[in-house]
């Protein structure tokens, strides 16, 4: 063990490196419900041909390889399920940007700090998907999770606008797909080819570790703001999705509830982002969304509440700390969420299940749903609170957060990030052939079983 | 204070807004951007205080060095989002003067607290020497206006002795009545406050409470930052009966505006392009920001231009918590002070103006690391108004 210790050294640098108690312990855990197990080693390249001498030197010693980037999926995939070398990627940091090609190629570790602020600087006119997620999280691991940001309403997944990836295989080759594997451009992940990109995003880190990856960027107007639509009626919530959507000019729609503050208690708030470059595009934009629900108006069913100069401009960060702030309101430090992916006609459904099971095990629950591309899916989060200090909440949120899936998955969802045992879930039901289909492909391409053993294993 | 961080410490949800500025522009917590190591953040440090309180992990030199490598710069309180954000640094010192009642520290601060309380200084440098910068500046006595009070630095340091000097200078030309301590000055206790030896602190603000009440003081100007907040903010804990007797501190910098403002102060032309350090115990902890940078601006010639992190943004030094001698987070360029002062070359300044000894010698060792000694010159606000002087 010794041995790998000091080669891990040699390939990194001494200061990059450790085994000792404290990192074991921190890398061990995430900020969710998972039970923590701990890595061997935490190791930070900072170059593909680095990562490349660790991957031959776990395939050589048969230890276990988990990417980590800010470990913020709350659902343990970055816990090294068998010990090993956790990876984490944050000094791979280098930003790239094609002005004229609106697209960015980043490094495995670069965050979504970190580009934000970049593209602010140096390219104002451009923009990509922020997720609510804290921003030290990691655009490659965001995109690895098929997560979803600010513009994902009009654009998809964050991972439908990668544009290319370098990947180092869980044998050691480094490997690049789409575009950039003919051409020196990063315009397109797969198309006009063989898509591959499938091969790895989507995948957690089990399929090997990306250490480039091309992002679109979109055009960054000069103006944001967001419109407040309130109703009591979950029903109407698919209707009301529909129609804004039909409008085809909303930035993204997100709608949330919570049991508090009381005034909100039974209410459905629906945040409708708008951008433009003038005043007149904005207030043509928010006559359309006006317009769109005007018989819900008319009927008073729900209407566009004013947005207060104080609340604006929490609702419009981005990332949106309030997301994060969740986590505090039971003063425990913890909250996680069970979020699938699923048809927006059963938003009914699933807010129903939200509050039976806040009220089943005793939990604090809110609840926030994303429109995806356009209205043909949306994420749902079964979101719970619990307290680090008391085993017993940690234990009911788990809990009911199992319940959540069991139920989304039997309302025709899939489980976003699952957990390993989500994942087991996701399995059960999937079609036998597309089962072995993942099976074969992962044997194929990780023969010794090293990349992030335990997640996506199909038995 | 630091009593019930153990209830309460579990609630970091270790999400890392901590490690950023207002605008994520780059990593702000010193000692995170230093060793990169999650466990060297905010929420690291509250994840494995939390473990070792509830026997997850052993106590090691390695944990105490993660706990001690915290300059307390405040950059977590202002970034958190949570509600317990104000209390974070509470809870690491708290911690730490845990780790101090069982006698489990590194040895780097095991010797910071020995000079202190051998020497009345860290640096280890003789009590009897403690005025020797100050060249017959006169001590106090009751009735003078300003207790001038210097500081280790300020008083044993090569670069802080010269900003003393300056000041001294500065506030006889401005004739201010004030005086020194003399060899009688006692450490001011922040930093040992900051790194948990609360018995100590106890010791040395009863000792300068004391000794102010003594001399009948009603008005300290301090050299430096610390001390600044120190007695402002923790003094009146211990010692002095308040209720006859009050005293008030200020920074010097609040104290020379003033005099510039009332025309005391004659400042003539001095070209320089001039970037300035918010000290954290100045900015974050006590919210002076502008003073410094209205000195600065009231000088004919200078242009003063901003790092990108500035203000409540603004990026330690690395010498808070004793860090200006035992040094944690030296080493290479990730240092706190080496990447501040390439922050500060790239605003083209050529003079990275300070109002903390600390950060003067921090940035002065920093600048030769970075072999920039040609092209930027780091000074106390003190010096440079001294420069400035007019004679007429
Ligand atoms: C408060 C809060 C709000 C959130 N809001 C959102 C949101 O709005 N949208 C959203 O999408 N998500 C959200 N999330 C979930 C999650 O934080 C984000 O998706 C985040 O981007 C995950 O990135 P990470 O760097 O933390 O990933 P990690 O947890 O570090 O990694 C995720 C997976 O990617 C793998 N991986 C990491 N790096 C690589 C690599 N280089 N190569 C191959 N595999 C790799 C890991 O092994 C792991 O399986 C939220 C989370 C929180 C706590
Ligand atoms: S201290 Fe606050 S900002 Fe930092 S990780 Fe903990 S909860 Fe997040
Ligand atoms: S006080 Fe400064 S050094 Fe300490 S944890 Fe907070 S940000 Fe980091």
């Amino acid at each position: 063990m010794s041995d790998i210790y000091a080669t891990l050294q040699e390939i990194v640098g001494k200061d990059y490196v450790s085994n000792q108690a404290e990192e074991r312990y921190f890398y061990g855990r995430d900020p969710g419900l998972m039970p923590p197990h701990e890595p061997d080693y935490v190791v930070m390249p900072r170059t593909t041909e680095e990562v490349q001498e660790i991957i031959r030197l776990a395939n050589k010693e048969k230890v276990a390889v988990v990417p980590k980037g800010a470990g913020l999926s709350l659902t343990g995939l970055v816990i090294p399920q068998i010990g090993g070398i956790v990876m984490d990627m944050k000094r791979m940091e280098g930003i790239e940007v094609n002005e004229a090609g609106r697209y960015v190629i980043v490094e495995g570790g670069v965050t979504h700090a970190a580009l934000k602020s970049h593209l602010q600087k140096n390219y104002p006119h451009l923009r990509h998907s922020i997720p609510d997620s804290p921003p030290i999280a990691t655009i490659v691991a965001n995109a690895v999770i098929h997560g979803q940001g600010r513009l994902t309403q009009q654009r998809g997944f964050n991972s439908d606008m990668v544009s290319g990836l370098e990947v180092v295989l869980p044998t050691g080759e480094v490997c690049r797909i789409g575009s950039c594997a003919v051409s020196s451009y990063w315009f397109s992940k797969g198309p006009p080819m063989p898509d591959l990109s499938g091969l790895f995003l989507g995948w957690f880190g089990t399929t090997g570790v990306i250490t480039r990856l091309g992002m679109k960027l979109y055009p960054c107007k000069k103006m944001r703001d967001v419109m407040l639509y309130i109703t009591d009626r979950a029903e109407l919530i698919p209707d009301i999705i529909r129609k804004l959507s039909h409008t085809e000019m909303m930035e993204d729609i997100v709608v949330s509830c919570a049991p508090l503050p009381l005034r909100f208690k039974g209410v459905f708030n629906m945040l409708v982002y708008i951008t433009g470059d003038s005043e007149e595009e904005l207030e043509f934009k928010r006559k359309m969304a006006w317009d769109a629900l005007r018989e819900y108006f008319e009927s008073r069913d729900g209407g566009f509440m004013g947005v207060s100069p104080y609340m604006k401009p929490s609702l419009l960060a981005m990332p949106s700390k309030d997301t994060t702030r969740f986590a505090d309101v039971s003063k425990g430090g913890g909250f996680e969420y069970s979020g699938p992916i699923a048809p927006i006609e059963k938003y009914p459904q699933y807010v129903k299940k939200l509050e039976e099971l806040a009220s089943k095990y005793n939990l604090f629950y809110s609840s926030a749903a994303r429109v995806i591309d356009g209205g043909h899916s949306m994420m749902f989060s079964f979101s719970y609170t619990f307290n680090r200090a008391d085993p017993d909440t940690m234990n009911r949120a788990k809990t009911a957060l199992d319940e959540a899936a069991e139920f989304a998955l039997d309302e025709g969802g899939v489980i976003w990030k699952p957990n390993l045992n989500e994942q087991r879930m996701v399995m059960e039901r999937m079609d036998p052939n597309t089962l072995k289909l993942l099976g074969k492909i992962k044997q194929l391409l990780d023969p010794n079983g090293i990349m992030n053993p335990g997640n996506w294993e199909a038995k | 204070m630091t009593q019930d961080y153990a209830s309460q410490i579990h609630r970091c949800f270790r999400c890392g807004y901590c490690k950023f500025p207002t605008d994520y522009s780059s990593l702000n917590c010193p000692s995170f951007r230093r060793f990169r190591f999650d466990s060297y953040s905010t929420g690291g440090r509250l994840w494995l205080i939390y473990a070792w309180l509830r026997n997850e992990i052993d106590w090691s030199e390695h944990l105490a060095e993660i706990l001690y490598a915290c300059t307390t710069c405040k950059n977590c309180v202002e970034q958190c989002p949570m509600k317990f954000s104000t209390d974070i640094v509470d809870w690491i010192v708290g911690a730490r003067s845990d780790m101090v009642e069982k006698g489990r520290i590194p040895p780097q601060v095991a010797r910071f607290f020995e000079a202190v309380h051998g020497y009345g200084n860290p640096l280890k440098l003789l009590r009897s020497d403690r005025a020797a910068w100050a060249d017959g500046t006169k001590k106090y006595e009751p009735g003078d206006e300003y207790l001038f009070y210097v500081g280790c630095l300020g008083s044993y340091d090569e670069n802080g002795q010269k900003m003393a000097r300056s000041l001294a200078d500065v506030l006889s030309a401005a004739g201010v009545s004030f005086g020194i301590l003399g060899n009688e000055e006692e450490c001011c206790g922040n930093e040992v406050y900051m790194l948990g030896e609360m018995g100590l602190f106890q010791t040395l603000a009863e000792k300068n409470n004391q000794q102010f009440k003594e001399l009948s003081v009603t008005n300290i100007v301090t050299l430096s930052p610390h001390a600044y907040n120190v007695m402002k903010n923790n003094y009146h804990q211990f010692g002095a009966d308040f209720a006859e007797y009050h005293y008030t501190v200020y920074h010097y910098t609040q104290l020379l505006y003033g005099l510039i403002k009332e025309n005391k102060i004659r400042l003539s032309n001095n070209k320089a392009k001039v970037t300035y350090q918010d000290p954290c115990f100045l900015g974050r902890y006590n919210q002076i920001y502008d003073e410094p940078r209205q000195i600065l601006q009231s000088i004919p010639g200078i242009e003063l231009v901003e790092m990108e992190r500035n203000r409540e943004n603004s990026f330690c030094c690395g010498g808070g918590s004793g860090n200006f001698v035992m040094d944690l987070l030296a080493g290479g360029k990730d240092s706190p002070s080496r990447a501040r002062v390439r922050e500060a070359h790239d605003t083209g300044a050529e003079v990275l103006a300070v109002a903390c000894p600390s950060c003067l010698t921090m940035f002065t060792d920093a600048i030769k690391a970075e072999d920039l000694d040609d092209k930027l010159v780091v000074k106390g606000i003190s010096q440079i108004v001294k420069e400035s002087l007019s004679s007429k």
